[in-house]
């Protein structure tokens, strides 16, 4: 598929129909809603096939699935480096650089025509994001109008779009090996638990991207629309002492406070003694991915973002 | 002590000294709260409340190193008389080996030795609020029970009481002559969130401040306490593969403790259909606790009981 033959809002931006779509679940394998829908549609697809679609259900990461872990040896969504990628030495690589290569080859190669068109990566949080789509291109018309589709479709409930373009805070996700990658974010929900009202949750989001992607592929122009996105901009630790321990944790007021401003004075972190680190930033911020458990280990509380909306041009089928 | 007539019905009890407090955290590697309470203990030092002496262990300090509930068995498991006194071989996994270590400086069970009271603390994913969780019925328990009832006020306290004698109780707080475990959610594993922390914090300061005034000589009230006495375990509706077919059903999802009649929905199966339950009127708690997955539990049941406890002094020598 192109990128689009145009990015100018007055012009129609082409695309050729997304044939080839894959829903990736267990990429962290103690994020339970995707492993369990994924395993279920890998048993029964009757529920995510659309016409003219070849819609393939996969688990990215078996080992870390059966062992209800995050990883087994490193985080297979930050595996995708091209370095990792064009790798040497099979089996003595670690498990999930294995496992990349192996996705790379079953559902790109990343970066090439011969990629799947779109691939939605399912994911859960400890934090308190609600129903979250992660963007990773503020350029990709086809993407920014899915979300669009997506977010009225589901409204009145929320479902927020973070944008993660960041030059150093970027990753290399599994999804990331497709020409239009998605990703669903639900929470909270603790790992290894699988709560009934985040399972519905990502169930409906997924069926209304799929619509999304069929109405497309029948030839429906989707005229030019502005998405509100959060994008990323900083990732605050915790503070740590010398050896590296956390000596605080995030304050009572900015817990489960996700999405909601951040202001300059505001409470931050909390000591185990019980006094209030504020917020030292100069202007208001939009904190998430507050307390994500995974992410203690990653020297990161919460990230910050700003509020932007970003412009897409009307997009339709080549 | 003043003796007073409207209370002159309820039996005075005399019981003996507590001399020391053991706190532990990191039974469960991955549940955060305890870990860091006992850490912030070690650093302020607190090792005296009054005239008891104050312990604090990371229990299952390899189990916190890897962020798990455990390495190789769950060390909350291994305190039966039978594991604690089993012979020691290359095969014995890690906990049943820690567990004995544990035996050996915090108690033995059962022996005169044994700290006089050792407190465990957890998380769950369940929404339970703050519970104490104790074997058997013992009436320091309680009053430090219902001393904590009655002064904290930001989450729910409950009491739930397993009836199994002591040479089957088989987790840390069996050891010491006293002993409970306090259970706090809803809290994610490997999450640390500060307002359970402070919780925590609080109910400690609580207890230590109870076993002050005890030991110096303050006369406690008795009354009553509302138990949830274990009953029976469900397990989630599976498949001939042994794979669940169902979820928590979302009434009872973040319910525990709210009373479970015939009729109510408790599953809901990945097809959609309801799962109700069928019983004598029954409390869940430990709902959708993360670690009881693989040990095939979706919630336990449990009866309210009431048990009174006596005025209790300490017995001056």
């Amino acid at each position: 598929m192109s990128n689009g033959s145009s990015n100018n809002n007055n012009n129609t931006a082409r695309f050729d129909a997304a044939r080839r779509v894959a829903i990736f679940g267990g990429t962290h394998g103690n994020e339970m809603s995707g492993v369990t829908l994924v395993n279920l549609w890998m048993q029964n697809s009757a529920e995510i096939q659309r016409k003219g679609l070849e819609i393939k259900p996969f688990l990215t990461n078996p080992k870390a699935v059966e062992k209800c872990v995050r990883y087994v040896d490193t985080d297979l969504n930050r595996a995708f480096t091209q370095e990792n990628l064009s790798a040497t030495g099979g089996d003595e690589l670690p498990y999930e650089v294995q496992r990349a290569q192996e996705i790379n080859r079953m559902f790109g190669p990343k970066g090439s025509a011969e990629a799947y068109d779109v691939i939605f990566d399912l994911h859960n949080t400890t934090s308190n994001m609600g129903c979250t789509l992660i963007l990773e291109s503020s350029k990709d018309a086809f993407n920014l109008q899915m979300m669009n589709y997506i977010k009225k479709a589901f409204a009145p409930a929320s479902c927020l779009v973070l944008l993660n373009e960041h030059p150093l805070l970027k990753y290399s996700t599994s999804r990331s090996v497709a020409k239009h990658p998605v990703g669903m974010e639900v929470g909270p929900q603790p790992q290894g638990v699988l709560r009934s009202n985040i399972f519905e949750a990502m169930r409906v989001i997924l069926k209304h991207a799929l619509d999304f992607i069929s109405l497309f592929n029948e030839g429906m122009e989707f005229p030019p629309c502005t998405v509100e996105v959060f994008r990323v901009l900083e990732r605050m630790d915790y503070p740590r002492d010398a050896n590296g321990n956390i000596i605080a944790m995030v304050h009572p007021n900015l817990q489960d406070c996700d999405w909601e401003p951040l202001n300059p004075g505001d409470p931050m972190f909390q000591t185990f003694d019980g006094k209030s680190i504020h917020y030292q930033g100069s202007s208001t911020v939009y904190p998430t991915f507050i307390n994500e458990a995974a992410y203690y280990e990653k020297q990161q509380a919460f990230v910050t973002t700003r509020r932007e909306t970003l412009a897409a041009s009307a997009i339709r089928k080549a | 002590m003043v003796d007073r007539a409207e209370n002159s019905q309820m039996q005075r009890t005399f019981v003996p000294p507590i001399y020391n407090v053991t706190i532990c955290g990191g039974t469960h590697g991955n549940e955060l709260t305890g870990v860091y309470i006992v850490r912030e203990m070690q650093k302020q030092k607190m090792e005296k409340a009054g005239s008891v002496s104050v312990t604090t262990v990371e229990t299952n300090p390899r189990a916190v190193a890897a962020g798990r509930r455990y390495t190789e068995m769950d060390l909350n498991r291994c305190f039966t008389d039978v594991l604690l006194s089993s012979p020691i071989t290359e095969s014995t996994p890690y906990e049943v080996k820690r567990a004995q270590e544990l035996n050996a400086q915090l108690g033995p069970k059962g022996s005169a030795k044994a700290v006089d009271l050792l407190i465990d603390l957890h998380n769950t994913t369940s929404n339970m609020g703050l519970c104490f969780i104790f074997y058997s019925i013992d009436w320091i328990t309680l009053h430090i029970y219902k001393y904590i009832e009655n002064n904290l006020n930001s989450v729910p306290v409950r009491a739930i009481q397993l009836d199994i004698p002591s040479s089957e109780a088989y987790s840390l707080e069996s050891v010491g002559k006293h002993g409970f475990a306090i259970e706090v959610g809803p809290q994610p594993s490997g999450v640390l969130r500060a307002d359970i922390f402070n919780v925590v914090k609080e109910a400690l300061d609580l207890t230590l401040q109870w076993l002050q005034k005890f030991s110096s000589g303050h006369s406690f009230e008795g009354g009553t306490v509302d138990a949830y006495t274990f009953v029976k375990s469900v397990d989630y509706p599976r498949d001939s593969a042994g794979k669940a077919t169902a979820i928590i059903h979302q009434d009872l999802q973040d319910n525990d403790f709210k009373l479970l009649r015939s009729g109510d929905p408790i599953f809901q199966t990945f097809s959609g259909d309801i799962l109700k339950y069928e019983g004598e009127d029954l409390y869940p708690f430990f709902v959708n606790e993360c670690a009881y997955y693989e040990k095939k539990i979706a919630f336990h049941l449990a009866q309210k009981k009431t048990y009174s406890f006596p005025h209790i002094s300490v017995k001056n020598d």
